[in-house]
């Protein structure tokens, strides 16, 4: 993995800091235009990968980027899956069956498997879940996909129940269908170490909220630097602003002092925010 | 949302969930499979079936009041989604049941451990805004995009609406800064998308000390990526803008007593008023508000944030609400009955409770 990944909240209205400021981030990103020109900007300052959710708009994202092969040669994508707006939504109208089932790319599925009133074989549970992520997954047909996240909203709902099958599900399908490597996004970064030790995933990829304010770090700061310190596991640091409540150069100093970083994944809106991190990141990570 | 509960009290360090009941057998089915918790479709025998000291009840709304008496009438601590009852009797009479039996009580209004929300209130407490002469409170979010529904959320007579999903937040925002108020008039009820059910909730709210209030809510509001609640508040020495990221102070004259609140602007965001949770799931909130119940059970403290009575208070604008649709004025009922009572609870009734404990068990519903 690259020190330096590109994230996408700024392109859909995400801040956790600011109602407003997503609003107004929202409304700059409305054309695919203008993500393509950000995109073009991290990409030429050398951040090349883009970790994005599966959100329906990167699907112009990847057609542009597999339209133009020579430009972006060095282009790979991270998908973060799924995007959870989508289903929370459409739970909330169809219920949890009826939502997965819009999902499905072949609905018979859940129907035939439900048919009868016959419990859920494990077979069904396997089937839902990877049948799912080959929905996701088809927007980045053709191009060079690596990485594979489970969202955080999945992860630490499943984490939470003690679901700990589902991430082995998820990992040996991404693995075995697109050659991937299995990654994890958690708010419970110390705790979910645990459940994938639990399930033989093993020096797994885990990214998580990263900050000198401790922001969303849940069990507190001191336990991820003790992870971090003694647990096996490629570590990637997102929010290492805070949204914005850090400034960028007190935020990667502090980062760049942790042990165990492989990656931080950022986001930025400007060409001058995209060059000085990397810039700060030079400086901080001179060995990388 | 009973799921979301389940993961998140089930990874509740100081809570063994001893079982969990739903009406789809799929869904208990896979839970059971690969959670390993004690599934049930009845409710009834789940409660008769092992020791449960506490339960939280998510379910659609009309359920709630049978479902929180049988619970209260065992002895057991509830945390019940929001809205608390459709109808303020039951919610009145449970609250003091409640009381009576000595039960800790909560029910789901998280924005309540929204830290910022937790701000505003405290600002209002120290009279930051002096006389306080207007609120506002709002919320817009895109759930009902299309012209049709299927769950229970779209039927009116179990609780769906606008009213009872999204305009009851803002509403128990209002009840919890201003008390209860006086009477609701001017409402309008209106649709966009559905057929049964209101899509639009506005109307004015008046409290017995002068303060005005207007509630403005939509929830086919597809400009919104999600649900935002936002409330304002006018005051003779100033305003605050409070949602649930950011909270925006203006102040005339600053207070001693605050004197992170200088003259003029001061914004305060999430990132720097925000306590970490020991376990997030979808938000801080939804963490706090249940470890705050669990630990009011632990602490036997059977008044608290959201607590059956403070809720009830919030069912009675909603019913106020419903029953001005024709937009005349109308005044809340039972202002004289839901004075809490003397809460110092039945003499031994916290050691017959101590006997009775056999470490924590939680039963979900």
């Amino acid at each position: 993995m690259d020190n330096l990944l590109f994230g996408d909240n700024q392109f859909f209205g995400v801040n956790h800091m600011s109602e407003d400021k997503a609003r107004a981030q929202a409304m700059r990103f409305q054309s695919t235009d203008a993500i393509m020109s950000v995109l073009d900007d991290a990409y030429d300052a050398g951040v090349t990968t883009f970790m994005c959710t599966t959100h329906d708009r990167i699907s112009d994202i990847a057609d542009r980027v597999r339209q133009n092969p020579d430009r972006y040669d060095r282009q790979s994508f991270y998908p973060c899956m799924p995007y959870a707006h989508k289903y929370s939504n459409a739970m909330a109208e169809a219920g949890i069956f009826g939502a997965i089932k819009q999902f499905l790319p072949d609905g018979g599925f859940l129907d035939a498997a439900m048919r009868g009133g016959r419990s859920l074989a494990t077979k069904d549970i396997e089937g839902i879940i990877t049948l799912l992520v080959d929905s996701e997954m088809k927007m980045f047909s053709g191009l060079d996909t690596p990485v594979v996240f489970l969202q955080n909203v999945v992860v630490d709902f499943l984490l939470g129940m003690g679901f700990n099958d589902a991430f082995r599900i998820f990992a040996d399908h991404v693995s075995a269908k697109y050659g991937a490597e299995p990654g994890f996004i958690t708010m419970n970064m110390p705790r979910l170490l645990d459940s994938l030790d639990a399930v033989g995933i093993g020096n797994p990829i885990v990214c998580s909220n990263i900050n000198k304010l401790g922001f969303r770090m849940s069990g507190g700061i001191e336990s991820y630097l003790d992870s971090l310190e003694n647990r096996r596991f490629r570590a990637i640091a997102m929010s290492i602003f805070a949204s914005g409540a850090i400034g960028p150069y007190e935020a990667i100093e502090w980062v760049a002092s942790l042990p165990n970083i492989e990656s931080i994944v950022f986001g930025a809106s400007s060409r001058a925010n995209i060059e000085s991190t990397v810039e700060l990141v030079r400086k901080f990570w001179p060995a990388r | 949302m009973g799921l979301s509960h389940f993961s998140i009290i089930n990874a509740h360090d100081d809570v063994k969930v001893v079982g969990v009941c739903d009406s789809s057998g799929y869904i208990l089915d896979v839970l059971g499979k690969y959670t390993g918790v004690q599934t049930y479709t009845d409710a009834g025998k789940m409660l008769e079936s092992s020791d449960v000291e506490a339960a939280v009840i998510s379910t659609p709304s009309k359920f709630h009041a049978p479902m929180v008496r049988d619970c209260l009438e065992r002895g057991i601590h509830v945390f019940c989604e929001k809205p608390f009852c459709l109808d303020p009797a039951d919610s009145r009479a449970l609250a003091a049941l409640a009381q009576e039996r000595g039960l800790v009580t909560q029910v789901g209004y998280h924005n309540r451990h929204l830290s910022t929300f937790r701000e505003a209130k405290r600002l209002l407490e120290n009279k930051a805004l002096g006389r306080v002469t207007h609120v506002l409170g709002e919320a817009y979010g895109p759930v009902v995009l299309k012209p049709k529904g299927g769950t229970w959320r779209s039927k009116k007579n179990e609780g769906g609406g606008a009213l009872y999903d999204y305009a009851a937040h803002p509403a128990d925002l209002m009840t919890w800064y201003f008390g209860r108020p006086e009477s609701v008039s001017g409402t309008v009820l209106g649709k966009v998308l559905s057929s049964e059910t209101e899509d639009e909730v506005y109307t004015t709210v008046k409290w017995s000390n002068g303060i005005s209030g207007q509630l403005s809510v939509n929830w086919s509001d597809e400009s919104e990526r999600k649900m935002t609640t936002r409330v304002s508040i006018w005051g003779t020495n100033g305003k605050i803008v409070v949602d649930r990221q950011e909270i925006r102070v203006y102040l005339r004259a600053a207070d001693q007593a605050l004197s992170d609140y200088p003259n003029g602007w001061t914004v305060r965001y999430t990132t720097e008023l925000t306590g970490e949770v020991d376990f997030y799931v979808r938000g801080e909130e939804y963490s706090a508000q249940l470890d705050t119940w669990v630990n009011r059970i632990a602490r036997q403290d059977i008044q608290g944030e959201a607590d059956f009575y403070q809720s009830s208070v919030t069912d009675e604008l909603l019913f106020a609400i419903i029953n001005s649709a024709d937009g005349a004025l109308r005044t809340l009922e039972g202002a004289d009955e839901t004075v809490r009572g003397d809460t110092s609870g039945e003499p031994g009734f916290w050691d017959r409770l101590k006997q009775r404990r056999r470490g924590r068990g939680f039963k979900v519903a």
